[in-house]
């Protein structure tokens, strides 16, 4: 079943237009991302699935609700982390969920939540002395604590050092497992990689292209490198002859092989049966940045 | 509603140090002046002496101000620039009632200051409680209410909480002339006396200070009150941003 259906999503500000024509489809119960370089027009796609703008053009339902005309019912079925919101510095971490609680009809029992976005031991602490991660994750608690099917998460690991990064990520998985569908806007390619089941790719305000990231890593061709320094010289023709190689390639001492299937293990033997090492071995794979420039001819990040 | 009331009482509460500064300077100040200004203990023609009324009603204007031009469009824009407005329309709550909450608990503190105001003067000076009740608190919900749409105007118009505080203490200076914290209102030039008349603080002052004294309030001065809650309300109204 689809919870979000956007098409033709058009949205004009005074001086640009930052959505120009955004259409996808989000089925309940997965992570679907949303990603793009900054400025692609990801938060103001996200904020009028939200609700919080009127778009100029297209139409959005979310769970069948028009988020203009049901503005009540949205708020119900749908939770929004915001991106660079904050609280008041001065409210406990208790407060804050306790506050949101009472704006919701059915809302979850806050203190559970807290214990399982881990700020349990942050109970008393005032908002102003919460780390960037702690911060994070009250905000995404915020998000739930009103029982939504549906929670959006703007550049929720934006300014994150590695270690609140990966415990985020794994909160993220943890709302999915709930059964909570979840939109994740990032312009991390990493973080898009490792969580979403699927993925909209955006540039300049359209949708370049929709797939899981697999899928998408594929449509670049998904050609294979392996780079090597041969212990002894080796002939271009030992590698070519391989059905896996498709190229071959020197810089200086380094070799680089291109190719597709199992290439590193049928470059290493074939080196092997001529008594060669390959040294310094590092293989390279396509990844949603390579996947971004090749559909857009710009770098992701 | 109640919880967001309880929760913004609170988050006041540990802001205490300009909670003491709202109620506890113009008392401080009424005291410091009215002992060391010997013409304010002089009774005048109608038997009474400037610390009974004029200095008091002053002071009141003074924390009101204080309240209007300083802390409704600090917090408010701090609200909007943290993205706690933004925030909350996420909710099915509408930011509108936090808004609310905060004029209601501005509303609580300068009745407090004034109170405080009205206690200091009988037991420093001997002064008398106002002689109209009816009137003196008609006057002072009037003349809050118009003195926080000013605030809320100030909120509404300033791009940042900086602008916000450098503007609020732009238009306090010439409401604390006009409203005679500087030169009571009997002493003005008649020129300043007429614009005075005619400011929203001016007659704040005034219609509390008459009040104060057990008499009704100058029609004027009660109309241009009202005048400038409806024109500041409205444009607080048309022109408030949410983001």
């Amino acid at each position: 079943m689809k919870i979000i259906e956007v098409r033709n999503l058009r949205k004009r500000y005074p001086n640009h237009l930052a959505v120009d024509d955004v259409s996808f489809e989000v089925a309940e119960g997965e992570i679907f991302g949303i990603l793009g370089p900054n400025g692609a027009g990801k938060t103001t796609t996200v904020e009028c699935v939200a609700g919080l703008r009127a778009p100029d053009g297209g139409t959005v339902r979310v769970a069948g609700l028009d988020p203009q005309r049901d503005r009540d019912k949205l708020r119900r079925v749908l939770g929004m982390q915001l991106q660079s919101a904050t609280l008041p510095e001065k409210i406990k971490v208790w407060e804050a969920l306790d506050l949101y609680a009472s704006f919701y009809p059915d809302p979850a029992d806050w203190r559970e939540l807290m214990e399982r976005v881990g700020l349990g031991g942050k109970r008393d602490t005032t908002f102003k002395k919460l780390s960037g991660g702690q911060r994070q994750r009250l905000s995404v608690a915020l998000a739930l604590v009103g029982r939504p099917r549906l929670a959006v998460l703007d550049e929720l690991t934006t300014g994150l050092d590695p270690q609140a990064r990966r415990d985020t990520w794994e909160l993220v998985e943890q709302i999915r497992d709930s059964g909570v569908t979840v939109v994740l806007v990032t312009h991390f390619m990493e973080e898009a990689e490792r969580l979403c089941d699927r993925l909209a790719l955006i540039d300049v305000g359209k949708v370049v292209a929709t797939d899981t990231p697999a899928g998408l890593v594929a449509r670049v061709g998904g050609d294979r490198k392996v780079r090597f320094r041969p212990s002894a010289p080796v002939d271009d023709a030992v590698l070519l002859a391989l059905p896996e190689v498709h190229e071959v390639s020197r810089n200086g001492g380094e070799i680089t092989v291109s190719g597709s299937g199992d290439l590193a293990p049928a470059v290493t033997l074939a080196l092997a049966q001529h008594q060669v090492v390959p040294r310094n071995l590092r293989t390279e794979q396509a990844t949603l940045d390579d996947a971004f420039l090749a559909l857009t001819g710009r770098k992701l990040s | 509603m109640r919880k967001i009331l309880f929760v913004e009482i609170k988050l006041h509460l540990r802001d205490w140090p300009s909670m003491l500064f709202t109620i506890g300077l113009p008392v401080l100040l009424m005291v410091v002046l009215g002992l060391s200004i010997p013409g304010l203990s002089k009774v005048d023609a109608y038997g009474l002496r400037g610390v009974d009324t004029t200095l008091p009603a002053m002071m009141a204007l003074l924390s009101l101000l204080v309240l209007a031009c300083n802390m409704v469009p600090a917090v408010l824009t701090a609200y909007r620039e943290q993205g706690v407005l933004r925030r909350m329309s996420t909710t099915p709550v509408h930011p509108a009632r936090l808004l609310v909450v905060q004029l209601l608990i501005n509303l609580a503190m300068g009745a407090i200051a004034t109170a405080v105001l009205i206690v200091s003067a009988g037991l420093v000076f001997g002064a008398a409680a106002p002689r109209h009740w009816g009137w003196f608190v008609l006057v002072f919900l009037l003349g809050i209410a118009a003195l926080l749409a000013i605030g809320l105007v100030i909120a509404a118009l300033a791009p940042n909480g900086k602008t916000a505080s450098a503007v609020g203490a732009v238009v306090m200076q010439p409401m604390m002339l006009l409203g005679g914290v500087w030169i009571p209102h009997e002493f003005m030039p008649d020129l300043l006396r007429r614009i005075s008349d005619f400011s929203v603080a001016g007659p704040v002052t005034q219609a509390l200070k008459t009040a104060w004294a057990g008499q009704a309030p100058q029609p004027l001065h009660l109309a241009v009150i009202v005048g400038g809650l409806a024109v500041f309300g409205g444009l607080a109204v048309r022109l408030f941003r949410w983001e």
